[in-house]
C-alpha cells in the first residue's frame, strides 16, 4: 500500500465509465430472498446513493460488492469483468473499499492498528510492522476528518460510537482506490462530522472515484448525490438520475409515498406478475 | 480539486496525558509480573532451599517444560481457540520420533523430522476441521485429545509390547540430537538445560511476532472479532490454522526434549498438561474470550508455577497445597483480566 491518499491518483481516468455493474443480482439467505433482480451502476466520478426502509435488502447489496456474501442470481462485473468474489479480501484487491454499519473493527485492538487492519505497512528487515509511520498516518487522517483521539494505542472498544465510525470511514476513505461503499456513515454523527463526512465523499467523486453512499437521511442523499436508488423489498423500486428527481419526492419516497406511486404505476402498467408480488413474498418480510 | 478541506480541531483537553506509570500498568502482564513477584518474595522467606543459586537451574527449568507450550497456547488463545489436545500432541510427537527410529532402524534425526510432520499434521487437522465445521475448539480439540490419548498408548504397546517407546539411546544420531534438545550446561554454580534457552527465544520471537509483525496484527484481529477481520482482507482460516500448526510445531519441540532427556516416552504422558498451558497463558494475562494478551505473560505464568511447584517442596510442605495455590492463583488472574476486559469493552 502506497502512503498517499489513494483517490488523488486516479483522477486520470475518464469520468462516468461504469467501474461496478450488478445485473438482474439476487441473494437468498435460505427461504429468504433479501434481493431480487437489482441492477446497479456505479460510474466513476459519480455518487450513487441507495436508499430504502430497513431490511430493505441494502447491506446485503453492498455486502455482495464488498464480497462478504456470494450472491445467488445474476452477474457482478467489475471494470467489464465478470467477478464473483468469495472473500473480502478480493474485492479489497479490486480495489473496493467499504464501511460496513457494523463497522468491522476489534474493540480489543488500538486506534492505529484497527485503521491498518489487513493493510498493515511494513519495513525492513524481517516485515516489522512500521508502527511510527502508521500511527502518523492514522493522527492524520482522523485530524482531517475533524475528531481528535489524543491517544492512538487507546482501545477502540472504549471509544465513541461516532468516534468510531470516523475511524471506519478514515480508513475506508484511505484505502479505497477505484469504489468506495458507505453503508449509513452518517448515521451516528454528530452535525459537524456529517458534514465532514459529505464533503469527503464529494471529494472522492471529484477525484474519480465511484461512490455508493447508502443512507436513511434523503437529505443527506440529495446534498450529494447524482443517483439514486431506492430499494424496497430487496427490489429496485426507483432508479433515476438527479435530474430527473427533486429532494421532495425524494422524501415522498423514502417516507413511504413510493407505495402510492407505485401502486398507481401498477395499476397503469399491464404487467399483471407485478401487481401479484407482495402476495408471494415468502415469510412475509 | 473543488473543496479544499479544512477541519478546525480543537484540542479535546477532557483526556490527560496518560503518565507512564499508568500506561505501563494497562499492559496484559503486569498483574501476573506482580503476582510473581509476590510469589518470590514469598518462598525466599518461606523456603530455605530456594534461596541457594544452584536450584535456580532446576526453578526456571521446571517453568521451561511449561513454558515452551504456553507460547503456542498463548498465541492460539489471543487468536480467539484452545487446544485440549496440546499435552497430549506432545506425546504423541515423542512416541512417533522415538518409535519410527526404533521400529525402522534408522538414524534417529529421520524419527525426529517425521515427528515434526506428524505433530504439524494433528495441528493442521485440528484448525482444518474447526474452520471447516465452525464448530466451538473446545469440542474439536477435546476429540482430538482422546483420539491422540488412545493412540499413544494403543500403537506404543502395538509396537513395542509395552507401555514406553524403546529405548533409543544407542542408535545413530541421538546424542547429536541430545545435544539438540536436551543437553545441560554450568554457568558458574548453577546447572542450566538447554531448554531454557530455548524458552527464552521461543518467547522472544513469539512475543515479536505478536507485537511487531503484521501475522500478529492479524492473530489479535481473529481473537477480538473474526468477523470484522475478514471483512478488512484478514485471511482468517489461514491465521488459525496456523496458530494450530505453532502448537503442533512446539508440542513437537517438547516432545524431542522429553525423548531426548530419558530416550523413550511414557505413552500415558501429557493428559492434564494442556490445562497447566492454558492455566500460565491466563495467568499470564491472556482472555478466554481471545483477541487479547501476551506471549511475555505466559512466560511469566510458567514461572510462576514453576516457582510454586518447587517453592512448594522446597519449603517441605505437602504437595497436595500445590493445586490449592495453583487454582487460587488461576482465579485471582481471571478477575484481574475480568476487569480489563470490562474497561475495554466500555462503549
Ligand atoms: N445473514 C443473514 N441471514 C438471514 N437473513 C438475513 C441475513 N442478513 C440479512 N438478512 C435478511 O435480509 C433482509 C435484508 O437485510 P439488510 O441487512 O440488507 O437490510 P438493510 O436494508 O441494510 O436494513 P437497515 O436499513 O436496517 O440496515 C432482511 O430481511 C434480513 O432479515
Ligand atoms: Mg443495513
Amino acid at each position: 500500500m502506497t502512503t498517499t491518499t489513494k483517490f488523488a491518483e486516479e483522477a486520470g481516468t475518464s469520468p462516468n465509465t461504469p467501474v461496478v455493474h450488478l445485473d438482474g443480482v439476487g441473494k437468498s439467505y435460505g427461504n429468504v430472498h433479501a434481493l431480487r433482480g437489482v441492477s446497479l451502476t456505479v460510474r466513476q466520478g459519480e455518487i450513487t446513493c441507495v436508499l430504502g426502509d430497513n431490511g430493505a435488502g441494502k447491506s446485503t447489496l453492498i455486502k455482495i460488492i464488498a464480497g462478504l456474501h456470494e450472491h445467488t442470481d445474476g452477474t457482478l462485473s467489475v471494470n467489464g469483468e465478470e467477478r464473483r468474489f468469495s472473500s473480502p479480501r478480493e474485492s479489497l484487491d479490486s480495489g473496493i473499499a467499504t464501511v460496513y454499519q457494523d463497522l468491522a473493527l476489534a474493540p480489543l485492538m488500538s486506534v492505529w492498528r484497527n485503521f491498518f487492519l489487513g493493510n498493515e505497512l511494513t519495513k525492513r528487515p524481517f516485515g516489522r510492522l512500521d508502527d511510527r509511520r502508521m500511527k502518523r498516518i492514522a493522527d492524520e487522517e482522523l485530524t482531517k476528518m475533524g475528531i481528535s483521539i489524543p491517544n492512538l494505542e487507546q482501545p477502540v472498544g472504549m471509544l465513541s460510537g461516532g468516534q468510531r465510525q470516523c475511524i471506519a470511514i478514515a480508513r475506508a476513505i484511505y484505502f479505497g482506490a477505484k469504489v468506495l461503499i458507505l453503508d449509513e456513515p452518517t448515521a451516528a454523527l454528530g452535525v459537524k462530522q456529517s458534514g465532514v463526512v459529505l464533503k469527503y465523499i464529494v471529494k472522492a467523486r471529484d477525484a474519480g472515484l465511484g461512490v455508493v453512499f447508502i443512507t436513511h437521511n434523503p437529505h443527506h442523499a440529495y446534498l450529494v448525490g447524482n443517483h439514486f436508488v431506492v430499494l424496497k423489498l430487496g427490489r429496485v423500486a426507483l432508479d433515476t438520475h438527479r435530474a430527473d428527481l427533486t429532494l421532495s419526492q425524494l422524501t415522498n419516497e423514502m417516507a413511504g409515498g413510493s407505495e402510492l406511486e407505485a401502486l398507481s404505476h401498477e395499476l397503469r402498467g399491464v404487467d399483471a406478475g407485478v401487481v401479484a408480488e407482495p402476495h408471494d413474498r415468502p415469510g412475509g418480510i | 480539486m473543488a473543496s479544499t478541506l479544512t477541519a478546525p480541531t480543537e484540542v479535546d483537553d477532557r483526556v490527560a496525558r496518560r503518565s507512564l506509570g499508568a500506561r505501563l500498568l494497562s499492559r496484559p502482564e503486569v498483574g501476573s509480573l506482580v503476582g510473581a513477584g509476590v510469589i518470590l518474595v514469598f518462598f525466599l522467606v518461606m523456603a530455605d532451599p530456594f534461596r541457594s543459586a544452584s536450584n535456580i537451574g532446576t526453578i526456571v527449568y521446571q517453568a521451561a517444560l511449561i513454558g515452551v507450550m504456553a507460547v503456542p497456547v498463548a498465541l492460539l488463545m489471543i487468536g480467539g481457540e484452545f487446544d485440549l489436545s496440546a499435552g497430549v500432541a506432545v506425546t504423541t510427537a515423542g512416541l512417533t520420533g522415538g518409535l519410527f527410529a526404533y521400529q525402522f532402524s534408522v538414524n534417529v534425526w529421520v524419527g525426529v523430522l517425521v515427528a515434526l510432520v506428524v505433530a504439524l499434521a494433528v495441528g493442521a487437522f485440528n484448525g482444518w476441521l474447526l474452520m471447516r465445521t465452525g464448530l466451538p475448539s473446545f469440542l474439536v480439540t477435546l476429540g482430538t485429545f482422546f483420539i491422540l490419548q488412545g493412540l499413544n498408548l494403543a500403537i506404543t504397546r502395538l509396537l513395542s509390547g509395552a507401555v514406553s517407546s524403546n529405548s533409543i539411546r544407542d542408535m545413530d544420531g541421538f546424542e547429536q540430537a541430545k545435544a539438540v534438545f536436551a543437553s545441560e550446561f554450568r554457568i558458574g554454580s548453577v546447572n542450566l538445560k538447554i531448554l531454557v534457552l530455548w524458552w527464552i527465544l521461543f518467547v522472544a520471537v513469539g512475543s515479536w511476532v505478536l507485537l511487531r509483525t503484521k501475522v500478529g496484527n492479524w492473530i489479535f484481529a481473529v481473537g477480538g472479532d473474526a468477523a470484522a477481520a475478514r471483512a478488512v482482507g484478514v485471511p482468517v482460516k489461514r491465521v488459525k490454522i496456523g496458530l494450530f500448526m505453532a502448537v503442533g510445531f512446539f508440542a513437537w519441540f517438547s516432545g524431542m526434549h522429553l525423548l531426548f532427556t530419558q530416550s523413550s516416552v511414557q505413552s500415558g504422558e501429557g493428559v492434564g498438561k494442556e490445562f497447566i498451558y492454558i492455566i500460565a497463558a491466563v495467568v499470564g494475562g491472556c482472555l478466554l474470550t481471545g483477541g487479547y494478551g501476551s506471549v511475555v505473560g505466559s512466560a511469566i505464568g510458567a514461572l510462576i508455577f514453576g516457582m510454586t511447584q518447587l517453592g512448594v517442596v522446597y519449603a517441605g510442605w505437602n504437595a497436595d497445597w500445590f493445586k490449592a495455590f495453583l487454582g487460587v492463583m488461576l482465579l485471582l488472574a481471571t478477575i484481574v483480566n475480568l476487569i480489563v476486559k470490562k474497561r475495554a469493552d466500555l462503549r
